[in-house]
């Protein structure tokens, strides 16, 4: 079974509601931590909702270069791909 | 663009918290008068949130080893050790440490910061995995990103979450680490550490422990968590701080490893700065024999711990931690309630650390208390009724925040 992009998308932005405290409006360049205005750690917790949803670890250093859903989707994409 | 406009927002929220009272994040202490006392504000005032566990800072046989190292070695040591020199002092610290810690080797760093940059870009490198808890202290996690190596988070004292989570690594190639803190300095618990050890039977990695705040205190001997639960074998790395306990500055890495020293040579934190000063390496060395010699001051940490605890229990706060332990942490209900309740308990006379977001796990804001062998009964009691006063009759409010 293969999940597509968008499907990871909608997925990450019901995964984010918790931490959406000022309910931004979600869309796929909206960069985590500055338009949501969510600290580091917080950025961390999530994180760990979406591996535990997927299964799969997503080690901290691949963060520093994921800003926007749109690339933590596609970092999940390839995790879950095992590439 | 200017470049330190990213940092409005900091400037923001300490604005707020100025109009709120004083320098929550910056208190001034004109005169330090004892390990539990100081005047702040022109009024004598209960240290309770300084981490001096031991009460050591005022020790008079530290505090004469200092003064004799500045007689006979001078102010500072001027550079690395690797490039300027080491002290005889520094090899003889290390070699009482290694006694104390019953480790064939022990490298000091400059501070307890560094030690954990050290030995973790010291221990790891970009091939290598390192499994940390996720409520690490900062210099965890920053030793952890100086190593290169890929980092993998997983839950707060979760074992099994460890496990799930080294499972779905287990083709990467390289080493791995598991890094665990014996108590965690935000909420004052401690690693499960049995359960962590069991998961070497099952998965290959080595485990390093960060006994910062448990030194001194946990254990027969105050070895750490490690010795407290009979599991120091099992240990592979052991780092510590001398500014807490040991009432001094710097740290320390341990172990048994035959490449142990090595590390000198590959942890950037030990070649490129200064090492500690004479005074600070003598106060240091006489702490660990005060700490070896005197049992007494467990027993009074333990007392004074669990004075504290069960009096902040009585008061019906919310502790973020369900054992008795030197880090006692009330949970309120948002940041400008606790800076409103940080305010009203210095201005009734007991400093404790005000913990907010990112710095504390979980989003919570936190009065943090630390406790000190050198408090008295009279002390610690003092400290329940000014927080029965100022944060007791708060509750409702966490209770209605959630």
């Amino acid at each position: 079974m293969t999940t597509s992009n968008d499907e990871i998308f909608e997925a990450l932005c019901g995964l984010l509601e918790p931490f959406n405290t000022q309910k931004v409006d979600l869309k796929p360049t909206t960069d985590i931590s500055a338009d949501l205005n969510i600290d580091s750690v917080s950025v961390m917790d999530f994180v760990m909702e979406v591996e535990d949803k997927y299964d799969i670890d997503i080690p901290l250093n691949l963060l520093s270069e994921t800003r926007t859903l749109q690339d933590l989707a596609v970092v999940v994409e390839q995790r879950i791909s095992g590439s | 663009m200017d470049l330190l406009d990213k940092h409005e927002h900091l400037a923001e929220r300490h604005k707020l918290m100025l109009s709120l009272g004083g320098n929550a994040v910056g208190l001034r202490m004109e005169k330090i008068l004892s390990p539990t006392r100081a005047i702040i504000g022109g009024r004598e005032t209960i240290l309770a949130g300084t981490n001096n566990y031991m009460g050591m800072t005022f020790d008079p046989a530290c505090i004469e080893a200092g003064k004799r190292a500045l007689d006979e070695a001078g102010t500072g040591t001027t550079g690395a050790r690797i490039a300027n020199g080491t002290y005889a002092m520094h090899q003889d610290l290390e070699k009482v440490l290694s006694g104390y810690l019953k480790r064939e080797h022990v490298i000091v760093f400059s501070t307890g910061y560094q030690a954990n940059l050290g030995m973790l870009s010291g221990l790891a490198g970009p091939n290598d995995t390192i499994f940390l808890d996720a409520d690490s202290h900062s210099s965890i996690y920053d030793g952890c990103r100086m190593s290169g190596a890929k980092l993998v988070r997983f839950r707060h004292n979760d074992a099994a979450d460890l496990d799930k989570r080294m499972m779905r690594m287990a083709d990467e190639p390289g080493g791995r680490l598991v890094v665990l803190e014996g108590i965690y300095s935000m909420f004052g618990d401690r690693a499960p550490l049995a359960d962590f050890v069991a998961l070497k039977r099952k998965h290959d990695f080595a485990l390093m422990v960060d006994e910062a705040h448990s030194l001194g205190i946990l254990g027969d001997n105050g070895r750490g968590l490690a010795e407290e639960a009979g599991l120091e074998d099992e240990v592979d790395f052991v780092v510590g701080t001398f500014s807490k306990s040991l009432g001094a500055i710097g740290g320390f890495g341990a172990g048994n490893h035959r490449l142990f020293e090595m590390i000198r040579f590959a942890s950037r934190p030990y070649m490129f700065t200064a090492s500690p000063s004479p005074a600070s390496i003598a106060t240091v060395t006489e702490a660990v024999h005060q700490l070896m010699a005197r049992p007494e001051l467990r027993d009074a940490i333990r007392r004074n711990s669990e004075q504290l605890y069960r009096g902040f229990k009585g008061l019906g706060l919310e502790l973020c931690c369900d054992t008795v332990s030197p880090v006692v942490a009330v949970r309120v209900a948002d940041e400008p309630t606790a800076i409103r309740m940080w305010n009203a308990l210095v201005n009734g006379g007991v400093y404790v650390n005000i913990a907010l977001p990112p710095g504390t796990p979980n989003g919570t804001c936190l009065l943090r208390c630390s406790v000190s062998a050198a408090h008295t009964p009279e002390e610690i009691s003092r400290v329940i009724d000014i927080f029965a006063d100022v944060v007791a009759p708060d509750r409702g409010a966490l209770a209605a925040a959630g």
